[in-house]
């Protein structure tokens, strides 16, 4: 990889500022993806900056109806933690099922959702749980966070610093491995909330989306039978050497129905 | 440039100088010369490379020599007693034939000892699930997995 000048701020101010004197420069945290990206030599950054010396952006703790997890904490850590698995054991599981054991002892769910990878297993967790993104800046509903492929709506020196989950009744994810990466082919994190159900999906499309014809008839009946004609349009979703557009549409419903079936 | 690093590895203090790119298994094979540290896919995949960074496993060809500053660092190196008694895992895998070339055994037994802190008494299905991120061509896994039951058994009865 091309070399470059590694910065470790002590703040998400500091963090912030070294974005914005540098216009070349990238944030890292797990460096999961980031660091097999430079060296392939798809990104050459004239910075890189470590948030791991950042303080109180890691962690796990309960604040009132949401569960809140600091941008820095690992999928690990979130696979592990008492609370998650307690309060969201879906979110727990979904965790777990990303990369494998030392990947997730070093990739984080800020790093994960700010790459905003179509196949990766946070945003269909995210957007199913209707999480809400906290910036340096702002707050953003993930409904309105993933706008693309490896796009989202974070603004060029804006910083993810946590991730506030409203905990659900219940929560199930479903997915499809890649067997060689890990990622998913498809991913469907099914959620009952107090807000209503919601249907996500990665992996099929260009970013996590969510199913509201699903959603609207979950709420109807929620058992999988409700839900084994509905289709999403495969004109949209992803076509590759993993698998076809329509065979993630007919993998979609099918872990759609699982999801719902592991509710028992 | 150059940056100073000093970690500590399997007990001892280092230091050196390495650019911000250079990854953690380079400064640990070229500069430190510990190179039972296996370098296989370079691209985070097949766990030749796996230390223990704090006391978790990782891919060391995916970090940099920057980010363990300050950090503990386990390599194979470090495993065995000083006076050559082997750590539980290895021992495991010398009974049970868990390698074969060699090739991928150093990060083996590192995620080995790995799955055995946080899996006591791991069963075949949960060793096989957790070797996901581990490599070999050459045996097929049985004896890998067999010694990592092995020890995992051994290793939490010692604890008990």
């Amino acid at each position: 990889m091309e070399n470059f000048a590694y910065h470790t701020p002590a703040s998400v101010a500091d963090a912030a500022k070294l974005l914005e004197a540098h216009e070349d420069a990238k944030l890292m945290s797990g460096g999961m993806t980031l660091l097999p990206t430079l060296k392939q030599r798809l990104a050459a950054p004239s910075d890189l900056i470590d948030l791991a010396k950042v303080p109180d952006i890691k962690g796990v703790c309960r604040d009132g109806d949401e569960l809140v997890i600091g941008a820095m904490t690992t999928h690990a850590e979130v696979h592990e933690h008492a609370l998650v698995r307690e309060l969201i054991p879906g979110l727990a599981s979904l965790a777990g099922q990303i990369g494998d054991p030392a990947v997730r002892h070093r990739g984080t769910i800020g790093g994960s959702c700010a790459n905003a990878d179509p196949a990766a297993d946070y945003p269909a967790g995210t957007v199913g749980l209707g999480a809400t993104f906290v910036t340096n800046k702002r707050k953003i509903a993930a409904d309105d966070f993933f706008t693309g492929l490896f796009e989202t709506a974070l603004e060029p020196s804006e910083i993810i610093v946590g991730v506030r989950f409203p905990i659900p009744v219940w929560s199930h994810y479903q997915k499809l491995r890649h067997p060689a990466s890990g990622y998913a082919v498809v991913g469907v994190f099914v959620a009952q909330t107090k807000a209503g159900v919601r249907v996500a999906v990665t992996g099929a499309g260009p970013s996590a989306f969510r199913i509201s014809a699903m959603e609207e008839a979950l709420a109807k009946d929620f058992s999988a039978k409700t839900i084994e004609n509905i289709k999403v349009d495969a004109g949209d979703l992803n076509n590759d050497i993993h698998a076809s557009a329509d065979y993630r549409a007919h993998v979609v419903t099918v872990l759609a129905k699982r999801a719902v079936a592991a509710r028992g | 440039m150059l940056i100073n690093v000093n970690m500590a590895i399997n007990g001892k203090a280092v230091s050196g100088q390495v650019e911000a790119r250079t990854l953690l298994v380079e400064f640990i094979r070229d500069h430190l010369r510990l190179t039972g540290t296996h370098v296989g896919c370079d691209t985070t995949q097949c766990g030749c490379c796996t230390v223990h960074v704090d006391g978790k496993a990782v891919k060391s060809c995916t970090m940099l020599a920057v980010q363990a500053v300050g950090k503990e660092i386990l390599t194979i190196e470090g495993l065995a007693k000083a006076d050559g008694t082997l750590h539980p895992v290895q021992e495991a895998f010398r009974e049970h034939h868990g390698l074969q070339c060699g090739f991928c055994t150093p990060g083996m037994v590192m995620v080995g000892v790995d799955i055995c802190r946080r899996h006591p008494k791991a069963d075949e299905q949960t060793v096989r699930h957790e070797l996901e991120g581990n490599i070999c061509r050459c045996t097929g896994y049985q004896g890998i997995v067999e010694a990592i039951v092995d020890a995992s058994a051994k290793m939490a009865g010692g604890q008990a």
